[in-house]
């Protein structure tokens, strides 16, 4: 198991940052191209979300996204210590329903669900706030 | 900042923005402000050409949802064109092809809003 991890301020002049981060340790990691996005966009939304929701566009906070590469289980995982936002319980909306009334928002965990095989959410008392996005690497 | 730019022309009474780069939460208010623009002036016929567009995140379609009931109530449209695959399958993803028209070429989606058959 080998993790790597970077560090950045709450801003989203950074999610480019994160996201080439992302795509590199995927790449590494084995994924194809069509893979690499899916994970680099999976991880940009969640991150927003973080910047938007839990930190309220603070730029002073700070971001952790650490990348787990374990035996074909690739794990990013999103660490904040801002408001909790549980997006595991957003619901996934009906999409028709929702484009035919021209609503905003809400996409991006609507997203990260469709792109990753697996997203978890745990908190703990006195802990930072964790997002778990995992996928595998295809045989 | 490089990451994202927008060009804007007239072709046909029609008015043309091109993206280029990495639409995300950072960049979109760009986007904002040219559909701002374009209503402001009451330029309702759009076609969003998305031939340079590498990546688009949800905060950029956000923008595209929070214009075009504005846009169609004016008898216009947003028409999408020149995707790349990897773009396509955001957009499609959340059904957006449910409720945009998407175009191959710039071209048909401009000869689209003259279609009286439609």
């Amino acid at each position: 198991m080998k993790t790597v991890s970077i560090q950045v301020e709450s801003r989203t002049e950074r999610l480019i940052a994160v996201r080439d981060f992302v795509s590199e340790a995927a790449r590494a990691f084995g994924f194809g191209d069509e893979d690499i996005s899916k994970i680099a966009l999976a991880v940009d939304e969640a991150c927003t979300n973080v910047i938007k929701h839990a930190y309220r566009s603070d730029p002073t906070k700070i971001i952790r996204v650490n990348v787990i590469a374990g035996t074909g289980t690739f794990e990013v995982v999103i660490q904040d210590e801002g408001l909790r936002f549980n997006p595991t319980q957003v619901q996934a909306p009906d999409m028709k329903e929702y484009l035919t009334h021209f609503r905003r928002g809400g996409l991006g965990v609507h997203l990260m669900k469709s792109l990753m095989d697996r997203v978890e959410y745990s908190i703990a008392p006195g802990k930072s706030n964790e997002l778990r996005l995992t996928k595998y690497l295809p045989r | 900042m490089s990451e994202f730019k927008i060009g804007q022309r007239e072709a046909e009474n029609v008015s043309i923005l091109e993206l280029k780069g990495y639409l995300d939460a950072h960049t979109a208010p760009k986007l904002e402000e040219a559909f701002q623009g374009l209503l402001k002036s009451q330029r309702y016929r759009i076609v969003v050409n998305c031939r340079d567009l590498s990546y688009i995140s949800s905060a950029g379609l956000g923008v595209f949802m929070a214009f075009i009931e504005d846009v169609r109530n004016n008898k216009g449209d947003i028409k999408l064109t020149n995707m790349s695959p990897k773009v396509y399958n955001v957009f499609d993803l959340l059904g957006f092809p449910l409720l945009y028209e998407i175009f191959k070429e710039e071209k048909e989606a401009v000869t689209r809003f003259f279609d009286r058959t439609k």
